[in-house]
């Protein structure tokens, strides 16, 4: 049985920042490398497609591009991988046809065949076939960038290599391109290492996540610990939060509300175009959840969780202190002040009662569960 | 006046034509590595060559004409290997002024290309590695393609001057009819004979070539910002 997970272990020097990371990643799903500007996270995305030289090894998938000790170092155009730029690379010589075909023409003869192919359901699952015989300029910065993604598909890669995609695109061309990014999360069988640092992209796309930190590996594992350990919350401030799996249980049509049942119990959210016992991700930010002695009933607040405090740390302000709770063995997380804590005498141990101000809807599906089955 | 244009001026535009489109073709060839060389190096050797290369726009084209025939003459060493080679010495012949006006132009060749290249960033050829491109595939099938306003800068730059050259010209090359001598050095030869009316007919006619084609040049800058924008 060939290794399928993907081994990094690198060391780079540069004369004011050192990258060292050793990592074991899984063989499917999205792997978010997320981290401050300057954390070294495209920096490791350069050094696993070659474009960037370190010390170490690196193989994916059985194959090792790099191995420093026994002199193995392929050049990038040797790594069987895509690559998506955080602008739009697209070769602006070139329509878009001609860039799509741009890899496969330099695949021996035998792949070709199986690489137009791939070609065509990645234009498909893209939605990029109006755009054939269109100049890279006359595009938006969205298409442009699914174009560039199906460009790289069409190699059918080893492991997908993704930049900060979205990251030169304005708010409205992000959430237009979100849904396809989800959509490929969905279908694609390869690793994927996605490079952000948006709290919104991990949340909705993320499987796994690598936090980094001035060159080295904070944290890394499945999304949901990730996502409500201490190191993470207090690293990304008012975003902390915890991701909750659930599945859409009832709509209500005369409130249009939607209920989703988590593993912790059930939440409202506002009424979501989903079918029923469809997976999805739940994102609840830790400021917006507030804790109570007693059940509370007289309040507006819908969504109430009963749990019990397993850690509380500080948080960045000497004021707020962030509190890990476990709800039926799922993990929350609320930022509340000291002073609140000291008042209602809360501490480890404690059962309290959460409440919900309000609960994001991360991503129309649990893809990590759906590739798992697979 | 019947024909303005007398044949021993026609002569010398042929010559002048012939010997603009071989430094053209041959510049193309050699400064279009060079200039990508001085585009993507690091090495300590950029500074000194690049200025090397430059050389040629500030020096006065007689010094340069008279170093170029000491090397071609029987004392230099270019001309003793073009004798030991069996091709005799270069001095006042055509592939003499050829050589002259491939480095007289070399920076008018190498200057556009390499901005163009500079231009193009790193980032297209990044991409054409990690689409399974080698190095020179990349060269050839997308560094180059995106430079072509700049190689087109270059080939019309380097034609038009080397048809407006002269110093170069008259060192190296003298001044023998249908073998060396040019339009320039043909004017020359008719101020100093008081033949003005001929030098103005050659003259005029290189002030509207030399206009026509810094004209083209706008028009072609103005396009492809155009495009850019």
């Amino acid at each position: 049985m060939i290794d399928q997970h993907v081994d990094i272990q690198i060391l780079l020097k540069r004369l004011d920042f050192t990258l060292t990371v050793d990592l074991r990643l899984p063989a499917q799903g999205v792997t978010v490398l997320f981290g401050p500007s300057g954390s070294g996270k495209t920096t490791l995305l350069r050094c696993v497609a070659g474009l960037e030289k370190s010390y170490g090894r690196i193989s994916v998938a059985g194959d090792t591009w790099q191995d420093s000790e026994q002199q193995i170092d392929l050049p990038t155009w040797q790594r069987n991988l895509g690559y998506v730029f955080q602008e739009a690379s697209l070769f602006a010589h070139l329509n878009v046809q001609q860039n799509l075909q741009f890899g496969i023409k330099r695949l021996e003869h035998h792949q070709r065949a199986q690489a137009d192919d791939a070609l065509s359901a990645a234009i498909e699952l893209l939605g990029i076939g109006h755009l054939l015989q269109r100049a890279p300029a006359s595009l938006s910065g969205g298409e442009r960038q699914r174009v560039a993604i199906a460009r790289a598909l069409a190699l059918q890669p080893k492991i997908l290599l993704l930049d900060e995609p979205l990251a030169s695109l304005d708010m409205a061309r992000r959430q237009e391109i979100l849904p396809w990014l989800e959509r490929l999360h969905a279908q694609l069988r390869i690793p994927v290492l996605y490079v952000t640092h948006s709290m919104q992209e991990l949340t909705r796309l993320a499987d796994h996540v690598v936090l980094l930190q001035s060159g080295s590996v904070q944290l890394h594992g499945p999304i949901d610990e990730v996502v409500s350990n201490r190191t993470f919350a207090v690293a990304v401030g008012g975003e902390a939060g915890a991701v909750l799996q659930g599945t859409v249980i009832q709509h209500d049509d005369v409130f249009d509300l939607t209920q989703i049942s988590v593993l912790a119990g059930r939440l409202w959210v506002s009424k979501q175009a989903l079918a029923l016992s469809t997976a999805v991700r739940v994102h609840v930010h830790a400021n917006d959840v507030s804790l109570s002695l007693s059940e509370p009933f007289d309040t507006s607040i819908q969504n109430r969780l009963p749990g019990v405090i397993r850690e509380i740390v500080q948080d960045v302000h000497p004021a707020h202190k962030l509190v890990s709770l476990d709800c039926h063995g799922q993990q929350l997380l609320a930022r509340v002040t000291a002073r609140a804590l000291m008042q209602l005498k809360l501490d480890v141990g404690s059962p309290v009662w959460c409440q919900i101000k309000s609960v994001a809807i991360a991503g129309p599906q649990d893809l990590s569960v759906s590739l798992k089955a697979h | 006046m019947s024909n303005p244009i007398a044949p021993e001026a026609w002569q010398a535009i042929v010559l002048t034509l012939e010997l603009a489109a071989v430094t053209t073709a041959i510049l193309l060839v050699v400064a279009t590595p060079l200039a990508w060389w001085l585009s993507q190096t690091t090495s300590r050797w950029r500074a000194p060559i690049g200025a090397m290369v430059m050389l040629p726009l500030v020096l006065p084209p007689t010094v340069l004409g008279f170093y170029l025939l000491v090397l071609m003459g029987p004392a230099g060493w270019l001309g003793k290997l073009t004798e030991w080679l069996g091709i005799g010495l270069l001095s006042f012949t055509f592939s003499g002024l050829v050589i002259g006006s491939v480095i007289f132009s070399l920076p008018f060749a190498v200057q556009p290309i390499q901005y163009a290249f500079e231009s193009i960033g790193k980032r297209p050829l990044e991409a054409a590695a990690t689409l399974r491109a080698r190095p020179l595939d990349a060269f050839f099938s997308v560094a180059l393609p995106q430079a072509k306003p700049g190689l087109f800068s270059a080939a019309v730059l380097t034609f038009a001057h080397t048809v407006g050259e002269f110093g170069v010209v008259l060192m190296i090359g003298g001044n023998i009819a249908g073998q060396t001598r040019v339009v320039s050095t043909q004017i020359f030869g008719y101020v100093e004979a008081m033949e003005y009316s001929q030098a103005h007919w050659l003259a005029a006619g290189m002030v509207v070539f030399s206009f026509a084609v810094l004209l083209m040049l706008a028009r072609l800058k103005q396009g492809s910002d155009r495009v850019l924008s």
